[in-house]
């Protein structure tokens, strides 16, 4: 969609918006309803995932309906491959590709402030880059301007961080990126429950729905195929290489969270300052979350080139990419400072090393609520939903009166 | 997506690199040209669909070098397989996906019912025993399976549907196929066979002559060829072609062109009726070809159906939909024009699988007729009639429930409920051809049958002989039953005559089966 007619779309949906109206189903939407009409009169991939259980509860698809479907298909591709209607038949059905498509809208519709979804929508890979060495420089100058060039290369900083930027302003500089991005996704995951619940049964949360939502979400269960053959790439073949990629990213991110929480706790409660070197705990977690996040990310970025062409949308390759590229490079200058720190002949890069981690860092949490990270958020709000709503009698009948 | 570079293992290529003079002579000599080197394989398999990929991975795990080629291009491959969703299983405990027991008699029986003993019971039973053991075989070539879908309960018991449908069956034999080597080309419909003396001796397509020593024959029937379906239905006494106004629900790949070859060429023992077929009653909105099961109308049992002229012409409720839909395309080919209308009121809303087409709705029932174009007084008398002749009892529509139609010819002996209760919804229906039953006659060696006697190396499964079994009507997932049983021993046959061994029974196969999955289990 060109800007124009993105924007004419929000012009038209805030008439109608003020007017009372119904707002009319985006392009995107509507060609997951019409998908979706052809899919509930087959019903061969019910067994793939939660997308066509979901389905088969459902004789009308609208906004909500929609929305919540996108955000439960995980693009595994399965029902790509096995569609006897996918293109060159004239049904043309691709369920990965309309979801995908509403999706990457779910992304910036419900993005908070809107204008930033947008923002990060045009370009997400050029975009992340440039606002990594946008920080990265700006990080430099700062460090410049205080303590003249000659504190950017080969000055010694004791192997402690602070004496180039002081523990204090790193704090200053982090947490308020880190608040506004955790209260971003909040609020944009906060206006996808409130659509989304009433078409969900509007039932709430059971504990029981909870813990099976969040083993759906731990274990991406619906990247297994059903079968536990995985999903597909590059053609009709499984395979469980996207999942694992997947678990090596998230997890590995999760560590290196955990590390630098647990770094928190040390330096406030007891008082131990960094760096910490091995074998402390804070140390081992980002080690090991460190290279999980690489090596998961690499697959992923690979996966993510090779896939084939139908599965999923092209036009949000630039937001997947930028995502995975920040995840490596945040990961990737991570583990570089500690190597560099402990090895001597290298010790004059360290200030800039600094200055990209940093960077990197910031960068990722700036996005995070306008990009590809979003899909974690929406994809459980949507396995909540999913996993209440199939608690509740089928409101569909083929069954006995 | 390009083709599968195939790189068969253990095969020997007649074109290569290091090919000799003479052999590029006799190359040139049999039209073989560098751009499309081929072998000299021991199986030729000749189809691409779900019989063709049980007999090319039954014969390359029997040792023998094969060549498959399917007409389609690999966009369109598998045939009608690529359409179907489940395969019809006996199997006398629970088993994985299956609940309950379906013994061979019972199954036996509903086959019996729906050909009105137009079968053969010894290729039949065969064909039943064999889809009891079949299983741990095809999961091997990476077939999944899954209970039954949301609205099919009544095929619980009966049917294994296969993980995603039945592309994805062919999706997986194809990978395994390549993965064990054989070798595929597409775009390579066969147009003749040289047969001496009812020995195959080669196959040609466009213009190439390929050799192979045995060859199975599984291309599909004639469904795709709309001028043999006019041609053998004929005109009727309306002075109507109604084949003029099938849609097929299948591939457009099925031309029936060797199939006519062995029967008017070859003078192959034949086996059915042209005219009879797996034959449903679609939305008539539905492409010409390749609407698949999407297209199918399954509210016929909980309204009334009416022709052109709106008068009611068969029983909407002699028994359940899954048992009925494959009567009601030969129903409605006998009504004028080949159409007729489904006619349900909003009490049947979200009772049947959602159609892919939406309904046309009116608020009331002469508006209804109108929109339909019906002959509005007709359209309501009829419908009167049948509100009027309605005695509701219990209604459940999962069960042979009590709600029948007293004094109305025809009847409506099951589910009638008055249909009163806006908004209205009309349905057009048309015959959708799936597959033809006219094939070559075969015996339990899946052997092509020249003046009663089997040839030793040409074979045929699939479409191509399940008139052999199926004489008319169907019965859901049997077709795959069908081809998978005799595309196994057709490949089977053909791998052992390839090594000039005796053709074995399909029983025999079964019987090797059956012990080997004992011994596993």
């Amino acid at each position: 969609m060109s800007s124009l007619e993105a924007l004419q779309e929000l012009t038209r949906d805030a008439r109608a918006l003020a007017l009372g109206e119904v707002i009319p189903p985006s392009a995107a939407e509507s060609e997951v309803a019409r998908v979706m009409q052809i899919c509930n009169a087959c019903r061969y991939c019910e067994g793939f995932c939660a997308v066509f259980p979901a389905m088969t509860r459902r004789l009308e698809f609208l906004k909500a309906d929609v929305h919540y479907l996108a955000n439960l298909c995980h693009n595994c591709g399965a029902c790509l491959h096995a569609c006897q209607y996918a293109p060159p038949h004239e049904f043309a059905v691709n369920v990965p590709q309309a979801m995908a498509r509403v999706r990457g809208q779910t992304y910036h519709d419900y993005a908070w402030p809107l204008a930033l979804g947008q923002l990060y929508k045009r370009n997400g890979l050029t975009l992340s880059l440039a606002l990594v060495a946008a920080l990265t420089l700006f990080l430099a100058l700062a460090a410049a301007l205080k303590g003249g060039w000659g504190a950017l290369w080969g000055v010694d900083l004791g192997a402690n961080f602070y004496h180039l930027f002081p523990h204090n302003l790193m704090v200053g500089l982090f947490a308020p990126i880190f608040l506004f991005a955790v209260l971003a996704l909040a609020m944009g995951v906060r206006g996808f429950w409130r659509d989304v619940k009433p078409a969900t049964s509007g039932a709430d949360v059971s504990d029981a729905a909870a813990s099976e939502a969040a083993h759906d979400v731990l274990r991406l269960k619906y990247l297994d195929g059903g079968h536990g053959d995985g999903c597909n790439n590059e053609d009709d073949a499984f395979s469980l290489t996207r999942r694992r990629c997947h678990h090596l990213t998230f997890y590995g991110f999760l560590l290196c969270f955990a590390a630098t929480s647990l770094a928190t706790v040390y330096h406030y409660a007891f008082g131990w300052v960094a760096p910490y070197d091995l074998p402390s705990l804070p140390k081992i977690l980002g080690a090991v979350g460190g290279a999980c996040l690489m090596l998961g990310t690499a697959g992923l970025w690979r996966l993510n080139l090779r896939r084939h062409p139908l599965q999923g949308d092209a036009a949000q390759k630039p937001m997947d990419l930028g995502f995975i590229a920040l995840l490596f490079l945040v990961a990737a200058s991570g583990l570089a400072l500690w190597l560099v720190r402990i090895t001597p002949a290298a010790t004059p890069a360290l200030a800039l090393l600094l200055c990209l981690h940093l960077g990197a860092v910031m960068a990722l949490f700036a996005t995070m609520p306008y990009g590809k990270f979003a899909h974690g958020i929406f994809r459980t709000a949507a396995l909540l939903r999913h996993n209440t709503e199939k608690r509740r009698p089928n409101p569909i009948g083929p069954g006995s009166d | 997506m390009p083709p599968p570079a195939c790189a068969p293992r253990g095969m020997r290529p007649t074109v290569g690199a290091s090919h000799s003079i003479e052999a590029a002579r006799l190359d040139v000599r049999q039209n073989i040209t560098m751009q499309s080197p081929t072998m000299d394989a021991d199986v030729l398999v000749i189809g691409g669909g779900n019989a063709a990929l049980c007999a090319a991975l039954m014969a390359r795990e029997a040792g023998a070098r094969v060549l498959l080629l399917e007409s389609a291009p690999r966009d369109w491959r598998g045939g009608n397989s690529a359409h179907t969703r489940n395969l019809r299983c006996m199997h006398d405990a629970p088993q994985d996906v299956l609940v309950d027991a379906y013994p061979e008699e019972e199954y036996w029986q509903d086959l019996l019912k729906v050909t009105g003993g137009i079968t053969d019971e010894h290729l039949a039973r065969l064909v039943i025993r064999h889809s009891s053991a079949c299983r741990p075989w095809m999961r091997r070539h990476g077939v999944r399976f899954q209970p039954a879908l949301a609205g099919t309960l009544h095929v619980a018991r009966t049917n294994a549907f296969f993980m995603g449908g039945g592309k994805a069956l062919v999706n997986a034999y194809y990978r395994s196929a390549q993965a064990l080597g054989v070798q595929v080309r597409y775009d390579s419909p066969v147009d003749r066979l040289d047969i001496e003396d009812g020995q195959f001796q080669a196959a040609w397509v466009q213009g190439q002559r390929i050799t192979a020593k045995t060859c199975v024959l599984a291309a599909g029937g004639f469904e795709s060829n709309r001028e043999w379906l006019r041609e053998a239905w004929g005109q009727n006494a309306r002075g109507e072609w109604p084949a003029d106004n099938f849609l097929i629900r299948g591939t457009a790949f099925n031309r029936g062109v060797l199939l006519k070859h062995l029967l008017d060429d070859h003078g192959a023992d034949r086996i059915g009726d042209p005219t009879q077929a797996h034959m449903v009653a679609i939305d008539a909105r539905a492409p010409l070809f390749d609407g698949g099961i999407c297209t199918r109308i399954d509210c016929v049992s909980l309204g009334v159906v009416v022709n052109r002229e709106a008068r009611r012409f068969y029983d909407e409720g002699e028994d359940f939909w899954p048992k009925r839909y494959a009567v009601w395309g030969r129903l409605v080919a006998q009504q004028p024009g080949q159409i007729g209308y489904s006619i349900i009121d909003s009490k049947a809303i979200g009772r049947f699988m959602p159609p892919v087409f939406p309904g046309v709705r009116a608020d009331s029932l002469p508006e209804l007729a109108q929109k339909l174009g019906l002959d509005e007084t007709t359209f309501m008398q009829t419908l009167t009639d049948y509100n009027r002749a309605c005695r509701v009892g219990r209604f459940d529509h999962t069960v042979l429930d009590d709600c029948h139609t007293e004094n109305l010819a025809p009847p409506k002996t099951h589910w009638a409920r008055p249909i009163d209760t806006a908004p209205f919804y009309g349905y057009a229906l048309k015959p959708g051809v799936t597959f033809t039953y006219l094939g070559l006659q075969t015996d339990d060696t899946a052997a092509v049958r020249f003046a009663g006697r089997p040839s030793r190396n040409l074979f045929v499964a699939g479409e191509m002989m399940a008139g052999n079994v199926l004489g008319k009507g169907y019965t859901a997932g049997v077709g795959m039953s069908i081809g998978t049983a005799f595309g196994r021993i057709a490949g089977a046959n053909a791998a052992l005559a390839a090594k000039q061994q005796k053709a074995q029974s399909l029983q025999a196969l079964t019987a090797t089966e059956m012990k080997a999955n004992h011994v596993i289990a």
